[in-house]
């Protein structure tokens, strides 16, 4: 058309962008070949004209040729000592179009350590002052590129007067960009650490990034490491966990160290509701909403000490799992320390929160005899006593599971006020969303903490709501569920004190904090949804009998040495060989076992080979 | 260029350089037409230009002189045969109406002020110095009247920069209200803000970009956004129960926002989330007013206030259709450039016509201003136009012809809808904060009964719009009655003035000048009995955006060239082939021969 601008045409503009592409690579070349050596430079321009951008677009092998050839290169120059500026402008110029090339970096970094050497401290500080504006230019082709951020490190720590001020307003500057660039990210905490930011002032930072956005982690993240800096805990203040029955030397500052004080909190739970008022879909307030929630560190104690005169056996529970064979216990029998093995009660889980051991031979077996035991856990200075008296077979010593704190360490809020506050606004919340799945499942937690015996009936049917609101992880949910509802049990078997378990029709999936039942002689699971009995089940010790009909049974792994095990009704279940049956052999005073309804039943010889593997059953219904 | 002559012949004349006719001069001439812009004015876009303060003064005293009448002159002579001459009108005086002007500040130099306590030198002064500004006769003898009533209408336009008795009462008491306020703090002085004032840029229209709206858009498909730099308005506030407030818009706000409870969050962010897509519930109310709907949502006081007068920017008659529609139009612009909806140009709303002017340029058009078209010569037989004839007389033959609204104003015989304007020089941001480089834009919802719908944008020095310690305040409404008795009650409960000494708390007016414009949102583009390849370009429309005016140019365009696209990128200025310049050979290629070089050249442009 006429009077219509003249445009280039595409083939045009290529073949431009192709000769700015050329003259480029011919710079870069040229730059690098002042690296090289005269015989290398013919072979690679030969080989790097045919291809247009160097480091994007040539093969893998071409890469890698002229890699090896550079690295040589620069290699021999390294070694002949050729530390001058001009190495370091020629580096400068082939980092600035590929930052990423990190033998240039080291070699750049001898260069100047060899011109801190020569030169005075002024001329010092304005070559790295120099080599600063030239990282952020590179910062700018390539935010997160590993090669400068590690050199600018490296040069803020060199640096004869480093201007951390400046630092920092780079890193804001960066973050305002991108406020997930976690290589700003670790080169802020330096630079902080570095120049010794006031926490108060790091803590306004993340007030400002939280502000601006508040789906960012990394800010609630460090949120929660800079407030029990700032406002840690006051030391006379209630201790969420129970006082345990005896001044333990082990109280010691760490399990405090991370919590903040009440008034901060206050504070920090207005300010997480803001966030998952204004959007309750958004993660990261939750998590850190959980976080303020905070987690009880139980002390570490011996919870429980148990004697069988029978077995001549000691199980001693803790508070936490413990390596049965590294654990440093000192047995007391009777003033005389008995030198024992401790062991886990499976071979196949090291880690334990039950240990026993077996006492030598004939050393408690006379019932007229009254022994008294103590359990040293010597580098927790703490330990238990335990009396067997005279014409009994049994005894222990523990605290009660009705102590409040067993099952509420999942939330440590100091005060139940706050806690019943905090249930408020969130149910607040579900009014206005009931499907949000963050909420309904913080609000089963508050719950948990609160009353977990009172609240049963609507937890659990938050948690039918969850299921269906969230299928992706309803499995989740169920473990979930299946806990509580075993804490709940515990609670009130521990009440009635009874040692009696029974759970039946409540679609168990899981099994957990077993170490609670080691008391329990009589176990009741039947009609659950349960897969297996696993390994931790062998910490009931004092189990008799094992009920766990109709439910999906495929392995029986956790009955394993059980010492006192009589019965195990295990009616339509999924067992299928007979090699899954085997760690009932190790329980020797087996007599009954109920198989019906299980497909090993059908398998031929059944009965024969059964009455070879387990001897001492007496009672076998197939 | 004044003495030369000009081509003889274009495809496109556009007279008036606002920003719909800039538009569509470069979308003209970006597809290879060759235009001719002209404006009258000494200054580029027309009612859409911004102004230092000395040249807002001169517009002024512009406005404020008795317009000279023009005699027509007879161009027959240069008529062929089986053509008519049709005159365009007088050029307006009448887009701008009813201006006053207040000053406030102290019209004397600072060491002065702070000398004397006598007002009587004070007043001397200012009336001096009102002279200077305003070398009309009559100047003094205004000056000391009571506040006259303005009745519209170019000729009674007036000038009243100090009124005599406010000038007797309030002047001593402002300033010993001030030196107790703050003793420290200099109040900015008239004389400063003459000498500071090229560093103003002050609009004549007051209007935001909407970050999603057609203009963004726009400047962005043609590239012509190079040629300019913007600022995201940083705040959105609302003037309620007396109290400027801000408005929670987006997520940001809603979290950081203290005077929302947390139901209250969540029930507004969940509404802005609803209302993005069309329910059956909003199909339910079809017809019935947005303000109806709203109530029915239970979201309380708060909400419903700033979801109305804030968000949608409507009253509360709007049907749903529109107020969702505007609400829609809000959210969708949130979050592309900040945590408001709006961009602002740096130095003004006067830049973007300019910008799409240097396109034009950019791209062969020709710009004339002090120049002006007398007539149209039309072919009587197709009633087209086939030429303009300016105003020195020369004929210029064109296919199209486009022109502001005001050139051809008084044909239009309906009554013409107003705006409201006010412009005001403050030393203070509305609602202080820990920046004071905000950007605000502020709904005002009618402060009586019967009053309009008030927009007002705060601007800070740093969009480079006025000096640092001054704030510039733009309010908008459509007329009910003239500027000033539309935008006074709004000024004086908003800000500190001698009107409303109680509000001391508040920033104080420095200087300020009310004016009514021409709303010409109601103007047809074709029609007004002229040929049918002319285009009219309305004036401005009241609403915020600038969609009514990109709209209205791609209409035009449309006309002129159907079959073209209006405003594709521009090419990158390396990549453009100008006449008798050898296409640049590649270097590699030197030896190859010429032939094959002419070839290829030959080939991009039948490509063409």
């Amino acid at each position: 058309m006429h009077g219509r601008i003249k445009i280039k045409s595409t083939a045009q503009q290529e073949e431009e962008k192709r000769k700015e592409r050329e003259k480029k690579l011919k710079i870069y070349v040229s730059a690098r070949d002042t690296c090289f050596s005269k015989v290398t430079r013919v072979l690679l321009i030969q080989v790097v004209s045919n291809h247009q951008v160097l480091f994007s677009f040539l093969c893998g092998l071409c890469v890698s040729y002229l890699h090896s050839m550079f690295l040589l290169d620069t290699h021999c120059q390294r070694k002949e000592g050729i530390l001058d500026e001009e190495a370091l402008q020629v580096t400068q110029q082939l980092l600035s179009s590929n930052p990423d090339f990190a033998t240039l970096w080291n070699y750049r970094r001898e260069i100047l350590m060899h011109l801190e050497t020569v030169k005075e401290k002024d001329e010092v500080q304005k070559i790295y002052e120099a080599e600063l504006a030239f990282l952020e230019s590179c910062l700018k082709l390539n935010p997160k590129s590993y090669g400068s951020w590690h050199h600018r490190c490296w040069v803020s720590a060199r640096l004869p007067r480093p201007d951390w001020s400046r630092e920092l307003s780079l890193c804001d500057r960066c973050l305002s960009l991108d406020d997930r660039n976690f290589h700003c990210w670790d080169y802020r905490r330096m630079v902080v650490k570095v120049s010794g930011v006031p926490v108060a002032q790091e803590l306004g930072f993340t007030d400002r990034l939280i502000g601006s956005n508040f789906s960012n982690y990394s800010s609630w993240h460090y949120r929660s490491t800079l407030l029990p800096l700032l406002h840690p805990e006051s030391p006379e203040s209630p201790s969420p966990s129970h006082e345990p029955p005896q001044p333990s030397p082990s109280h010691s500052p760490q399990t405090q160290s991370h919590r903040v004080c009440e008034e901060q909190l206050l504070k920090e739970y207005e300010l997480v509701q803001n966030a998952f008022f204004t959007d309750p879909n958004d993660q990261s307030a939750w998590f850190y909403y959980r976080w303020l929630l905070g987690r009880a560190e139980r002390e570490e104690m011996i919870s429980c000490v148990y004697v069988s005169r029978d077995e001549e056996r000691v199980a001693v529970a803790f508070s936490r799992p413990v390596n049965a064979q590294s654990v440093s216990l000192l047995l007391v029998l009777d003033g005389q320390p008995q030198k024992v093995e401790w062991k886990s009660v499976h071979p196949r889980f090291k880690h334990s929160p039950v240990c026993i051991c077996d006492l030598p031979p004939g050393t408690i077996s006379d019932i007229t005899n009254e022994h008294n035991l103590t359990v040293h856990w010597t580098e927790k200075y703490t330990h238990r006593d335990c009396a067997l008296y005279t014409g009994r077979t049994e005894s222990w010593c523990r605290d009660s599971a009705t102590d409040q704190e067993l099952f509420r360490s999942e939330l440590s809020v100091e005060k139940t006020s706050v806690l019943q506050s905090e249930l408020q606004s969130c149910n607040q919340l579900l009014e206005l969303e009931p499907l949000n799945k963050w909420c309904l499942l913080t609000i089963v937690l508050l719950m948990r903490a609160l009353d977990p015996l009172g609240y049963e009936k609507e937890t659990l049917a938050h948690f039918q709501t969850l299921k269906e609101v969230d299928p992706m992880r309803s499995a989740y949910y169920s473990d979930l569920c299946s806990k509580f509802i075993i804490e709940n049990t515990v609670l009130k078997m521990e009440y009635a004190e009874v040692r009696v378990f029974s759970i039946t029709d409540k679609n168990l999936t899981t099994l957990c904090h077993l170490d609670q039942l080691l008391l329990v002689t009589h176990i009741n699971l039947s009609s659950n949804q349960l897969q297996q009995l696993p390994p931790q089940f062998a910490m009931l010790q004092c189990l008799e009998v094992l009920e766990v009909d109709n439910n999906r049974i495929e392995n029986l792994e956790g009955v394993y040495h059980l010492p006192k095990l009589e019965e195990v009704l295990l009616k339509n279940n999924k067992i299928s060989a007979l090699a899954d049956l085997q760690p009932l052999a190790s329980c020797p005073k087996l007599r009954r076992l109920d198989l019906r309804g299980n497909p090993v039943t059908q398998a031929a010889n059944i009965e024969s080979e059964l009455t070879a593997l387990l001897p001492s059953v007496t009672d076998l219904l197939l | 260029m004044a003495a030369e002559e000009l081509p003889s012949e274009f495809d496109v004349v556009i007279l008036g350089t606002g920003l719909p006719e800039s538009v569509v001069a470069a979308a003209c001439s970006r597809v290879g037409q060759r235009v001719l812009h002209l404006d009258r004015r000494s200054y580029y876009a027309a009612n859409w230009a911004s102004f230092t303060f000395n040249g807002l003064l001169s517009w002024i005293q512009q406005y404020q002189e008795e317009p000279q009448p023009k005699e027509v002159q007879d161009w027959s002579s240069l008529l062929d045969e089986g053509e008519e001459l049709v005159y365009l009108s007088n050029p307006d005086s009448a887009s701008i109406s009813n201006l006053q002007v207040f000053c406030f500040t102290s019209e004397e130099d600072e060491e002065e002020a702070q000398s004397s306590d006598l007002p009587n030198p004070t007043e001397e002064k200012a009336v001096n110095e009102d002279t200077d500004v305003k070398p009309s006769a009559d100047s003094n003898e205004e000056a000391t009247t009571e506040k006259q009533e303005t009745v519209g209408g170019a000729e009674e336009e007036q000038v009243t920069p100090t009124e005599g008795e406010e000038q007797d009462t309030d002047k001593p008491h402002l300033s010993t209200a001030q030196s107790q306020l703050e003793p420290t703090r200099k109040r900015i002085t008239y004389a400063h803000l003459v000498k500071e004032g090229r560093r103003f840029n002050i609009d004549l229209v007051s209007k935001l970009m909407y970050s999603r709206g057609s203009l963004v858009d726009l400047l962005i498909k043609s590239n012509v956004s190079r040629y300019a730099e913007f600022k995201n308005v940083t705040r959105i506030l609302t003037y309620r129960n007396g109290n400027v407030e801000q408005v929670p818009c987006s997520r940001a706000d809603v979290f950081a926002s203290r005077q929302l409870s947390v139901v209250e969050k969540r029930k507004l962010m969940r509404f802005l989330t609803s209302c993005m897509e069309e329910t059956e519930e909003h199909q339910a109310y079809s017809g019935r007013p947005y303000l109806e709907f709203l109530c029915d949502q239970k979201l309380g006081d708060n909400l419903q206030h700033f979801l109305l007068h804030s968000i949608a920017m409507v009253t509360e008659d709007t049907p749903i259709e529109e107020g969702l529609a505007a609400t829609r139009h809000f959210l969708r612009s949130l979050g592309r450039y900040g945590n408001t909806p709006f961009l602002f140009p740096l130095y003004g709303l006067g830049e973007i016509p300019q910008c799409f002017c240097r396109m034009c340029a950019v791209f062969g058009g020709i710009y004339c201003l002090r120049h002006s078209v007398d007539c149209l010569v039309v072919d009587k037989d197709t009633n087209r136009c086939k030429a303009v004839i300016d105003n020195r007389g020369q004929r210029i033959s064109c296919s199209h012809f486009v022109v502001e609204d005001s050139y051809v104003g008084k044909k239009a015989a309906a009554p013409r809808r107003l705006l409201s304007r006010a412009v005001l020089i403050t030393d203070g941001s509305v609602l202080p904060s820990d920046s004071d480089q905000q950007v605000s834009m502020v709904t005002i919802p009618p402060v009586a009964a019967r009053y309009p719908v008030v927009k007002m944008v705060e601007l800070c020095p740093s969009t480079m719009t006025c000096i640092p310690g001054t704030y510039l305040v733009h309010l908008t409404c459509q007329s009910a009655g003239s500027a000033y008795e539309d935008l006074a009650p709004v000024v004086t409960r908003c800000f500190h003035t001698p009107d409303s000494p109680d509000q001391e708390n508040r920033p104080s007016v420095l200087w300020c000048v009310y004016f009514n414009m021409v709303d010409g949102s109601g103007v047809e583009l074709e029609g007004h009995g002229l040929p049918s390849n002319v285009y009219v370009c309305s004036g401005l429309d009241s609403t915020l955006g600038h969609e009514y005016a990109i709209r209205q140019a791609e209409l035009i365009f449309q006309k002129i060239l159907p079959e073209e696209d209006f405003c594709p990128p521009a090419p990158n200025p390396e990549d453009i082939i100008y006449d008798g310049e050898n296409p640049s050979t590649p270097a590699g290629e030197e030896d190859e021969d010429g032939a094959g070089e002419e070839g290829k050249r030959e080939q991009s442009q039948t490509q063409e």
